[in-house]
């Protein structure tokens, strides 16, 4: 029996095949193909209502997929044996709404899924999520409850809480666009630094700045299919679709 | 218009005969027969029983709740049927047929002899009301919630418990309090089933101490306990509505 962290590293973080999604007659997903590979930062953009948020949910079947594949370390999510709670404990995600327990401190927020889902021990699951919030700035806020904090400091916290799963994989649903423009900057340091670190990631998002910089892959998206994906500077700088090229030139 | 409601207040005043009003309902040596049994006895077993209705409504509900949230069909339907029947019925029917057409039926004896069925039929009718208040509660809490819970790997009972109900329960805390007003008074429904002196509550002994004493001294007296009960609860309902508002 091979243990997950012992995997060769040619197996996918997240590997997608011809993925479809239908809400009643609407079909959202049209077919997509997508891979992410250990480490790897993937940019998804593209206009609203192109599919993206639901792609993402798909990953850790927030949205039950119509047809196609799904694997997360080689694991089929879509197998009625595999324990989804146990993938889902692996894969971090971060919310444009943040969703934040509001009935429970911060601290509460970070060890509530160590302990019942981990099992960690309370003390070690504190410890945890301490370091946690160090890490996204915000120390200083262990005790307060969500509804006291700002837009930017709630998203911190909420990577924060996703981080303290400790998770292989994280997925972040346009982490920014429920912020006020001046907080948006300290929510994107923290993710930058989480890519430096090795962190495997799929962001969607309309920070183009940060699809350039941080991104090693950028995927553009509408009317759930895949258009067009690159290197983020080549796509950016030279896309070859005209459906790129017109949403580029209302964005950038 | 506040002109013609001086004029109303004053007709009134004058029209009444004072004399004979005080002779009908309040009296003072009647009203000092009743002390203390009437707060000891009947204020305490009115509390005692709207305390025991509501707790097991409380629980039985939020289990209704469930049921009618759960993606197991059979169970939504069972709970949906309960729910339309214990609020379409009287309160007064429920007690009468747990009191006596049950027992008769299917040979069974509620502990606590009548009263006792009478107290599970409000913890039934309770329940009814009880689960409607804290469905909504639950449907109150945003989707992200749970979203957020099942993607740290909870599991849906995980979930519901430790996530969505806590924070339904504040959205419902003004309903539910409303929920237990009402349930005050509806233990005076319980003068149906008749009952042991020990067990009277405010209704029943009023109407009984009414009877002996040939006035309605006691009634008077029963009504302002119930108000000195309802009262301060209804003005907190109105004081967490407002509260709650603001949070908003
Ligand atoms: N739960 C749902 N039920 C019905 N339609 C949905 C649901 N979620 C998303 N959709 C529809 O699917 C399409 C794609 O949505 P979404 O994936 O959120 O797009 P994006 O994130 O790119 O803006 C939209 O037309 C949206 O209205
Ligand atoms: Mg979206």
């Amino acid at each position: 029996m091979t243990l997950p962290d012992q995997l060769p590293n040619d197996v996918p973080a997240i590997e997608i095949v011809d993925l479809r999604k239908s809400f009643g007659a609407l079909e959202v997903l049209k077919g997509v193909d997508l891979t992410v590979n250990p480490g790897q930062v993937v940019c998804v953009i593209g206009p609203s209502g192109s599919g993206k948020s639901t792609l993402l949910r798909c990953v850790n079947l927030l949205e039950e997929p119509t047809s196609g594949e799904i694997r997360v370390e080689g694991i089929d999510v879509l197998d009625p044996d595999v324990d989804i709670d146990r993938v889902r404990a692996r894969i971090g995600m971060v919310f444009q709404q943040f969703n934040l327990f509001q009935h429970l401190t911060v601290l509460r927020n970070l060890t509530i899924a160590q302990q019942r889902v981990l099992g960690r021990k309370k003390e070690d699951a504190r410890q945890v999520a301490l370091a946690n919030l160090q890490r996204v700035g915000l120390g200083e806020k262990v005790d307060a409850y969500p509804a006291h904090l700002s837009g930017g400091q709630q998203q911190r916290v909420a990577i924060a809480r996703a981080l303290s799963m400790e998770p292989d994989m994280m997925l972040f649903d346009e982490p920014t666009s429920a912020l006020d423009p001046e907080l948006v900057g300290d929510v994107l340091d923290v993710m930058r630094s989480l890519a430096a670190s090795g962190m495997t990631m799929m962001v969607v998002t309309h920070e183009m700045g940060f699809a350039r910089e941080v991104g090693d892959e950028l995927v553009f998206m509408d009317q759930g299919v895949i258009v067009e994906s690159g290197h983020p500077r080549e796509v950016l700088a030279a896309p070859q679709h005209s459906r790129t090229q017109a949403f580029l030139s209302k964005v950038l | 218009m506040y002109a013609v409601f001086v004029a109303v207040i004053v007709m009134v005043v004058l029209a009444a005969d004072w004399g004979r009003l005080q002779r009908v309902f309040f009296q003072w040596d009647i009203a000092r027969d009743q002390l203390p049994e009437i707060i000891t006895i009947a204020a305490r077993n009115t509390v005692l029983f709207t305390l025991i209705a509501f707790g097991g409504g409380l629980a039985f509900g939020v289990l209704l709740a469930l049921m009618k949230l759960s993606t197991v069909a059979p169970y939504r339907w069972v709970a949906t049927a309960y729910v339309e029947i214990f609020r379409g019925l009287p309160a007064l029917l429920t007690i009468f047929a747990m009191a006596y057409a049950v027992p008769v039926a299917f040979s069974f004896r509620p502990p606590g002899g009548a009263v006792g069925a009478g107290l599970i039929a409000l913890i039934m009718v309770a329940a009814a009301y009880v689960a409607e208040i804290v469905r909504a509660g639950i449907q109150g809490v945003p989707k992200g919630q749970a979203e957020a819970a099942r993607s740290l790997g909870m599991s849906p009972n995980r979930t519901m418990f430790s996530i969505i109900l806590p924070q339904a329960f504040r959205i419902v805390i003004p309903p539910i309090t409303n929920e237990f007003v009402l349930l005050i008074k509806d233990t005076s429904l319980l003068f149906i089933v008749g009952t042991t002196p020990a067990m009277k509550e405010l209704t029943t002994y009023s109407r009984d101490a009414m009877n002996t004493a040939g006035n309605a001294t006691p009634l008077v007296m029963g009504g302002l306990l119930y108000l000195m009960i309802t009262i301060p609860l209804t003005r907190l309902v109105a004081v967490l509505e407002k509260r709650q508002a603001r949070s908003r």
